[in-house]
């Protein structure tokens, strides 16, 4: 069974969960790191992330850019709100397809579970059509806009 | 199913993808699908055409609108389109557990060096 939870809820956002066995530190190191995020954050098979920016602290600026070996590539800014060590991350996230998508205004908590860490993201989009459009464009390679649950949007 | 190429080509268009997701919220007229996304009338009608032609989409007659809602196919195709992202995420976080186990193991070791000196 997947260890994976996604829904939406109310009009505008989006929520994913995931445990990790992990201890909080492990899994909020992981997110914000560049080095470990370049190993992990790459979406389906075939694609790398070969720039990877993150100034870890309230307003720092984070960079990611994928490619694959077709030679298709996109990229996603942000910037850090607020961050909580190992708890909490907040930020606003834009995807460029080539024009920028409406920010996606995105918490990632990291709560003690048992000897693990339980992980909730809550996107909040601008409005519907955004969310709709978001989930709907996915991502041919990261992760941001792949969270998706069709019986959420029924 | 013959369409599937045609399902997949279709589906292969972010704003094609965007519409089908407009529409699994409900039926919507053409005016309604190109609001969101700055395009003009005739762009959005071009795309209409591709959904339709892949059975994606059917369009209902209601006076002078043509409103569109989702083909059972096209509800499918959207299903088969978010598994595969959802395969994706998923794909991630089990690269992450890796990550997690390999930094777990590095953390043991320097522990260990750190009781031998």
């Amino acid at each position: 069974m997947s260890k994976l939870t996604l829904k939406t809820e109310g009009d505008t956002h989006v929520v994913i969960t995931r445990r990790f066995a992990a201890p909080p530190e492990a899994v909020y190191r992981a997110h914000t790191d560049p080095k470990l995020i370049q190993k992990w954050l790459l979406g389906p098979e075939g694609w790398t992330m070969p720039v990877c920016i993150n100034e870890a602290k309230p307003g720092g600026k984070f960079r990611y850019e994928w490619a694959n070996a077709k030679g298709a590539s996109f990229h996603i800014t942000g910037e850090f709100l607020e961050l909580v060590p190992y708890s909490r991350i907040v930020h606003v996230e834009r995807m460029y397809l080539p024009d920028p998508t409406p920010d996606n205004h995105v918490e990632t908590r990291f709560d003690a579970d048992g000897t693990g860490t339980l992980m909730t993201i809550r996107m909040t989009l601008p409005d519907t059509q955004t969310r709709a459009a978001m989930l709907a464009t996915g991502m041919e390679g990261g992760m941001e806009a792949s969270y998706v649950r069709l019986e959420g949007m029924l | 199913m013959d369409n599937l190429d045609a399902a997949f080509s279709a589906l292969a268009d972010p704003t094609r993808r965007a519409i089908l997701a407009r529409l699994a919220k409900g039926e919507a007229t053409v005016m309604q699908l190109a609001q969101p996304f700055k395009m003009t009338q005739p762009a959005i009608s071009q795309h209409l055409k591709v959904l339709e032609d892949a059975g994606l989409i059917v369009r209902r007659v209601e006076g002078t609108k043509r409103p569109r809602r989702l083909a059972k196919a096209g509800i499918e195709a959207m299903d088969q389109w978010l598994a595969m992202l959802r395969k994706a995420l998923e794909k991630n976080y089990d690269r992450l557990d890796e990550v997690l186990a390999s930094m777990e193991q590095h953390q043991k070791k320097r522990q260990k060096n750190g009781e031998i000196r």
